[in-house]
């Protein structure tokens, strides 16, 4: 399957995944700047990515606690997640995960 | 090779991620990470969690594929170590002899584990969990047969293990010099609750309690003799009693430290063009009241990594990241926020019978730090608090209706 990552600066990647793969993981590898300190243990909220409009309704809802974590983030719009709880699975082929930073600025602005 | 432009020592935590930030920051020089584990930089606290549980391969350990770092053309020198610093000449020494020089030395060595000096100390059988190879010897003891485990030392990490090991169904008896567990780190409170979970869940934990000597039979270890008398008997012997910051070698080459390396806000140590970070470094910490210390976790090497990276790459910011922590055991999730040196009083909101609550470290009626429990809103909204430097009302505080935020 396919992931799309897209910077900041709005630079599109796209790469090549296999299904169970972590999204934290993968964007990682990818060169994304997902710091991810706490290794998906929620205590850091580093690994906030902004998921495609047309993908977050695909993914699994959020657990509370990742809600809650959330708000630590910043840049944070109504398709946020914390990609260290995202496993991927087929169905999300081609899926669109931003990088907070301009995403956001285009939110507001 | 003979040079990089930036030279890290010590291929942890800290180590990756400066590397990581300098590129994420631009930086085009040439970048040498020397290590002395034989590894590409893995997360370490899995080591006392689901690596040594078993619920995690080393593969998902690493911090990033270890093709990363080719493609992000940052280089790595691994099972070798920095023996002496050469400040004058930019350069410093590996263990066969031969040079490396550097425009930028970053130190991010962490720390070595601190060994028990009562007599058998050196028997077989006698463990540390620092490394992974600390932690793949322990785990084939269990494998061979091992199941009567002494842990010495009540901080986080001998109580996480403790927990994993109770859970592979071993006999665990943990030791702890002093009145209670987590006694640096935590109020009584908490030391409290997780003493109570570690019994219930079958560990013979006890306090105030000194090693007198190891037994053995010659070559491994066989028991724990307390200074009362009576032994405790193990074929494996976890010592877990904190760590020594390993700067051996930077602090003959000159730079100034007692406890670890002394750093400014911009993690500069004493010498030209040297930093440390991490385990390591000591500095004066905003969220202590300017108090000098070492702060060791995963938060604090990560955040002085960038901040070094930045500041190598002329984005001077002083150092001042948000003082978290994690722990797992049992089931139990515990955030930390903030410092609590210096409290005064604490405030515990909801029910640790219920399994979920936090208390509140306050001094002087501000909002120092958390200890939050299976409790991830009063973690994010409490840190918050700290943040902002609160002075709460007391009563609440205690409300765990209340939800924290509505208190800033
Ligand atoms: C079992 C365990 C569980 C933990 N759990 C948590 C947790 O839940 N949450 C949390 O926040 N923190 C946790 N920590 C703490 C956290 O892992 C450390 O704070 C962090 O690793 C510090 O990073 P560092 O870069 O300073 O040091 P390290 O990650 O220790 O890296 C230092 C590296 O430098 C190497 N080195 C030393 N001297 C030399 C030399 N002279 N030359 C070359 N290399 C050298 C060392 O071998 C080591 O590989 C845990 C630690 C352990 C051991
Ligand atoms: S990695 Fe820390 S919350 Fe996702």
């Amino acid at each position: 399957m396919k992931v799309v990552f897209v910077t900041a600066d709005g630079d599109r990647k796209e790469v090549q995944a296999r299904a169970g793969t972590n999204l934290l993981a993968l964007g990682q590898a990818s060169g994304m700047p997902l710091e991810g300190t706490c290794e998906g243990q929620m205590a850091c909220s580093t690994c906030h990515v902004v998921i495609g409009k047309d993908w977050f309704s695909k993914l699994e809802a959020a657990s509370e606690e990742e809600e809650d974590m959330l708000d630590l983030a910043a840049g944070v719009t109504a398709h946020s997640r914390l990609s260290c709880q995202i496993d991927l699975s087929d169905n999300l082929d081609g899926i669109e995960v931003h990088m907070p930073g301009l995403w956001h600025d285009m939110q507001i602005g | 090779m003979e040079k990089a432009d930036v030279v890290i020592v010590g291929a942890g935590h800290g180590g990756a991620q400066c590397a990581i930030a300098l590129r994420q920051s631009g930086f085009e020089g040439t970048i040498a990470v020397i290590g002395r584990e034989p590894e590409y930089p893995y997360e370490r606290p899995p080591l006392s969690k689901e690596y040594f549980a078993r619920e995690k391969t080393f593969d998902r350990l690493y911090i990033r594929p270890p093709t990363f770092w080719a493609e992000k053309d940052v280089e790595f020198l691994l099972d070798t170590e920095v023996t002496a610093v050469d400040p004058a000449a930019h350069q410093v020494t590996l263990r066969d002899g031969s040079t490396v020089g550097y425009s930028k030395l970053v130190w991010a060595t962490g720390g070595d584990p601190r060994r028990l000096s009562c007599p058998g100390s050196d028997l077989a059988g006698v463990y540390a969990v620092r490394t992974r190879q600390d932690c793949d010897l322990l785990m084939a003891e269990v494998d061979a047969g091992t199941r009567d485990i002494v842990v010495i030392g009540g901080g986080y990490i001998g109580l996480e293990a403790a927990a994993v090991l109770t859970k592979l169904g071993c006999n665990v008896t943990l030791l702890e010099a002093l009145p209670r567990v987590l006694a640096r780190v935590a109020g009584e409170e908490l030391a409290e609750f997780y003493q109570k979970e570690h019994r219930d869940h079958g560990v013979d934990l006890r306090t105030d309690v000194g090693v007198e000597a190891f037994e053995g039979d010659g070559h491994k270890v066989t028991g724990v003799k307390l200074s009362d008398g009576e032994v405790i008997p193990a074929q494996a012997v976890i010592v877990g009693i904190g760590i020594v910051p390993a700067v051996g070698a930077l602090i003959l080459a000159g730079a100034a430290g007692a406890n670890g390396v002394d750093v400014d806000e911009y993690c500069r140590t004493s010498l030209d063009d040297v930093y440390a970070i991490g385990d390591c470094a000591a500095f004066a910490c905003d969220f202590a009241g300017g108090q000098v210390m070492r702060v060791e976790s995963v938060q604090n090497a990560n955040d002085m990594a960038t901040c070094v990276a930045k500041h190598i790459c002329g984005d001077s910011k002083p150092y001042h990241a948000f003082p978290w922590f994690w722990s797992n055991q049992f089931d139990l999730r515990l955030q930390t926020a903030g410092i609590n040196a210096g409290f005064d009083s604490t405030v515990v909101r909801g029910d640790p019978e219920a399994r979920s609550f936090s208390v509140v470290y306050l001094k002087e009626g501000k909002v120092l730090a958390l200890d939050c429990v299976n409790a991830t809103k009063d973690y994010v909204q409490g840190r918050k608090l700290v943040e902002a430097g609160a002075h709460p009302d007391l009563s609440e505080l205690a409300d765990a209706e209340k939800p924290l935020k509505e208190l800033l």
